[in-house]
């Protein structure tokens, strides 16, 4: 019997009411008094040298209140990079400054030079649409190969080169891999493009900046996954204001993925802004100034080599890669192709020996950091891509050859520097078999070809590193910050219960998932608790939401929490019931002395904490609040194995997705519908990468796919119903839930499934072509065909 | 500036707008009706479909003075007149047919539009409706089955139950 509340029961959510009527609270909806509006005068090139900005008409256009350039920022600190990666010979990666207004240089299509601040929004643009620029353009470096050549123009003049690192991983290993690599009784080589991604959250980025100057606050209403993140780089490392006087606030946040994780000059802007004008300042980002601002995701060139012996059995992989940061190194870039990359290339697979080199290089490009999955997509392609290929080169069945290679020993400790604690791969292919009714595919294959179509078969299977992270271990990798997560819980005096978060929930519903663990672990009922998020000066501290983490880390201090509340009741409710305080039981929100009548329920209990007339005042203090930081003993590692049926129509290359299954192994699950609901999108933006999805530049550095007109997104008739399970349940064994996250599986687990059922089917017309990369448009793969 | 004035889920309203104000900007500044959604800049993603006599339309694509004297329906006028939620609106929750919430709006307004003409929508119909409005986060899956739910149709048989 499926649950109907607590841990297990898929509670329909809370918040949904409010965005089912129009009543959402999104950033932009934020509107203060006497608020101004800014335009951000952008770059139209790609590479140029700033000779000048007249602002002297613009100044006089109506409604102007100030005109802002590079040079109002000198002096004050630059966006900061949250990661160092040191690269193989021990140096650290080269790191430029990365100014809020253009200084002296622009350095990509978007880059920002100059912010016009109006009394409207059109007045700003208007007048922004004024402003002289004399800029002498400089040859563009947009190729990752080409700007590491001698002689390339140089992104930052003050870099040796437009090599941020050359990172090797795990260097002790290279020669044992290369040994193995020419010893092997058969090598596959595949070379593959990771295609650049825009994440596109629905609502395109809003900041607004407001200023106090009663009491020197600042506050910054934003788009953000991690308010207190922002807190900390803008106002520690950018503009100088102490965390006690800048409150940053992220209410109902339209959407993230990974590009509302990042701190943004227009936020340093518009906070800046309000203190020099000492009014609000209000930037909404159109979808076109989206495209060539938010941070872009994937961008690899990767080549990978897989080695097997005689019987088999994967001996070696060493891969080669080459990653695009952009012009500038967003908050999280470097350890995107790195520790959240090369950390995963053991994939679920017992390969002894594994060597990964990355090279990320700068480019004219919009900066590029973590989109859904976040280095494990572009691990996970590549790795399931050359199996495939194997499979084809040896004529073996590419499931059995997966089969034969799994880990089944836990917990498993990686070539690859992590340990992954629990999995059952063999349980989540077999379930993947189950509900993709795989033995029915020659059927459906024939039923195609009599409709003249090439029917293929994809599978794959990923695990992911979750629950970011150690922070220990993250520090030695790099991280300038902690990854732990906090929570408060605080108990009403009616026994009613807010519970301040550190997590931020941007449509992964929190505000009902949260409140049912707690309503398990008291047994009270969901309505009466309710989860405060998104906004530092309400919440204790809080690293925010990326990176599957919210439940496993921030979740886990809530337990933590929790339990701390529950042992202070039971001291109290031990007082109320004159009994030992060992003797005291919790159950259904009552408690009880073992072996007798005698209870008091939960109300009884919070309403002494807080009017303490009858309470052992000598050993406790009154009210019932508690904290939590926790801080994860290591990653978590969902698992699962993807399936993907296409039809492949030989006349035109155009490819449909027939039939979609996924198993997953997510751990314990709070909610059903919701996990399945995560898989769901994460599936469609996989397709979307897999099939329709390419942020495109031409070789002056021009953005070419800027708007939904030129960037396809997914829409509801190019994808399928899909078939999702996560019955196979290996619980995480060091978190108190027993959860691994679910957040971006279907995004790392998808797009190969998707690729090796399109190089299946056109097998399958006697067309042998060993890759295409992504996205697969009818084009390239009719393409391909033909060769 | 040109004095307009329409009726906004039944209710009469006035406004002074420029030539070039949206109809979008018109229910979102002047009225305060902020459910309708802003996606993006060339009429592609549908988070501001609204109704105009009728009519779903974008309200991104429209003046507000191409408005005056209409009838305009948004998200804010779509539950029942007791307050709860719409048909439609309720299988939404039911079936998880939203997550962030920014697209759902246009969501709502897009496929109440639908069933007006189209009371029992096949799959494809409605994927095919739903072509103007982009959702980032669901995939989909679950506002069809949503759509169809609220349609009367069984939903149970679907797969990923």
């Amino acid at each position: 019997m499926p649950k109907d509340s607590g841990i297990g029961a898929s509670s329909k959510r809370r918040e949904d009411v409010r965005f089912l009527t129009g009543k959402g609270q999104y950033t932009d909806d934020v509107n203060v008094y006497g608020q101004t509006y800014v335009h951000f005068l952008r770059s139209d090139v790609a590479h140029a040298k700033i000779n000048g900005i007249d602002t002297s008409v613009a100044e006089t256009m109506p409604g102007v209140v100030r005109i802002f350039t590079g040079k109002d920022f000198e002096g004050i600190g630059g966006l900061p990079c949250g990661w160092q990666v040191t690269d193989r010979h021990g140096q650290p990666m080269q790191e430029p400054g990365h100014p809020v207004l253009a200084q002296g240089k622009v350095r990509h299509v978007g880059d920002p030079i100059a912010a016009v601040v109006a009394e409207t929004r059109e007045q700003a643009r208007d007048a922004a649409e004024a402003i002289g620029l004399d800029l002498t353009e400089l040859p563009a470096v947009v190729n990752m190969k080409e700007a590491l050549k001698d002689g390339a123009p140089k992104v930052h003049d003050d870099l040796s080169s437009n090599l941020c690192y050359d990172w090797g991983f795990v260097e002790d290993n290279k020669a044992a891999v290369d040994e193995a690599i020419k010893n092997a009784a058969h090598v596959t080589t595949l070379e593959l493009v990771n295609n650049r991604l825009v994440a596109n959250p629905m609502e395109p980025r809003v900041a607004v900046g407001d200023y106090n100057a009663a009491n020197d606050e600042s506050t910054l209403y934003t788009t953000s996954q991690n308010p207190h993140v922002i807190r900390l780089l803008m106002g520690a490392f950018v503009l100088g204001i102490p965390e006690h006087k800048l409150r940053v606030v992220a209410p109902d946040v339209g959407g993230g993925f990974g590009t509302k994780i990042f701190h943004y000059a227009e936020e340093a802007f518009v906070t800046f802004a309000a203190r020099q004008i000492k009014r609000p300042v209000k930037w909404t980002s159109t979808r076109s100034e989206a495209f060539m601002s938010d941070a872009h995701g994937r961008d690899h060139v990767t080549k990978i080599e897989l080695a097997l012996d005689k019987d088999n059995n994967f001996t070696a992989v060493r891969t080669e890669t080459y990653a695009n940061m952009g012009a500038y190194l967003s908050t999280f870039a470097p350890s995107v192709p790195t520790w959240l990359h090369g950390t995963l290339m053991a994939g679920n697979y017992k390969t002894p020996l594994i060597y990964v080199n990355v090279k990320a290089v700068f480019t004219n490009t919009v900066p590029v950091d973590a989109y859904r999955g976040a280095g494990r997509p572009e691990a996970t392609f590549q790795l399931e891509r050359v199996i495939d290929k194997a499979a084809r080169e040896l004529g073996v069945d590419p499931i059995k050859l997966r089969r034969q290679n799994f880990i089944t020993q836990f917990p498993y400790a990686t070539p690859v520097a992590v340990e992954y604690d629990t999995g059952d791969y063999t349980a989540t292919m077999d379930k993947l078999e189950e509900i993709m009714d795989l033995s029915g595919f020659a059927a459906r294959r024939k039923a195609s070809e009599a409709k003249g179509k090439w029917r293929g078969l994809g599978v794959n299977c990923y695990i992911e590193a979750c629950g970011i992270a150690p922070s220990n271990l993250v520090g030695q990798l790099g991280a300038r910050a902690g990854l732990y997560d906090a929570a408060t819980v605080r108990v009403n005096a009616t026994g009613s219960i807010s519970v301040m978060v550190g997590a931020h929930s941007h449509g992964q519903g929190h505000e009902t998932t949260f409140p049912q663990v707690i309503a398990e672990m008291i047994g009270i009922d969901e309505s009466q608790i309710d989860i405060v998020h998104g906004d530092s000066s309400k919440i204790p501290f809080g690293m925010g939401t990326y990176g599957s983490r919210s439940l496993a880390v921030c979740g886990s201090a809530m337990v933590r929490a929790t339990e701390k509340v529950i042992r202070k009741a039971k001291k109290i409710a031990a007082h109320l019931l004159e009994a030992s305080e060992a003797d005291i039981e919790l159950k259904n929100g009552k408690f009880s002395v073992a072996g007798t009548d005698k209870s008091v329920d939960w109300a009884g209990v919070t309403l002494a904490a807080y009017v303490p007339h009858n309470y052992p005042l000598e050993e406790i203090e009154p009210g019932l609040e508690e904290t939590a930081f926790y801080d994860p003993a290591n990653f978590t590692y969902p698992s699962g194995a993807y399936a993907c049926e296409v039809e492949v129509d030989p006349e035109t290359g155009k490819v449909t997705i027939e039939k979609f299954a996924a198993a997953d192994d997510f751990g314990n699950v709070v909610n059903p519908m919701i996990v399945e609901g995560q898989v769901h999108g994460g599936i469609a933006q996989g397709i979307g990468q897999a099939l329709l999805e390419a942020a495109v530049y031409d070789e002056n550095g021009q953005l070419q796919s800027a708007s939904y007109m030129d960037y396809a997104m997914p829409r509801a008739d190019d994808l399928p119903f899909y078939i999702v399970d996560h019955s196979s349940c290996t619980p995480c064994t060091h978190n108190p839930l027993g959860v691994k996250g679910c957040g971006e599986a279907g995004a790392i687990g998808s797009p190969p499934a998707v690729v090796n059922a399109v190089i299946d089917a056109l097998a399958s017309g006697g067309k042998n072509v060993g890759h295409i990369d992504m996205p697969l448009t009818p084009h390239r793969v009719w393409k391909a065909m033909n060769q | 500036m040109t004095k307009i004035s329409m009726t906004v889920n039944g209710r009469q309203v006035t406004g002074d707008v420029e030539g070039r104000t949206l109809l979008v900007d018109f229910l979102r500044e002047n009225l305060r009706l902020t459910g309708t959604h802003v996606g993006c800049d060339t009429s592609q993603c549908g988070a501001c479909t609204v109704h105009v006599n009728g009519l779903q339309v974008k309200s991104c694509t429209m003046f507000a003075v191409e408005a005056d004297g209409a009838e305009v329906g948004t998200v804010e006028g779509q539950q029942n007149a007791d307050g709860s939620l719409s048909t439609l609106q309720a299988a939404f929750q039911e079936h998880h047919g939203l997550q962030c919430g920014f697209c759902t709006p246009g969501m709502i307004m897009a496929a109440s539009s639908l069933l007006k003409v189209n009371p029992k929508p096949t799959e494809a119909e409605i994927r095919h409706h739903l072509e103007g409005n982009i959702c980032r986060c669901t995939g989909y899956h679950n506002i069809v089955k949503a759509i169809m739910a609220a349609s009367g149709q069984d939903v149970s048989k679907i797969a990923a139950e």
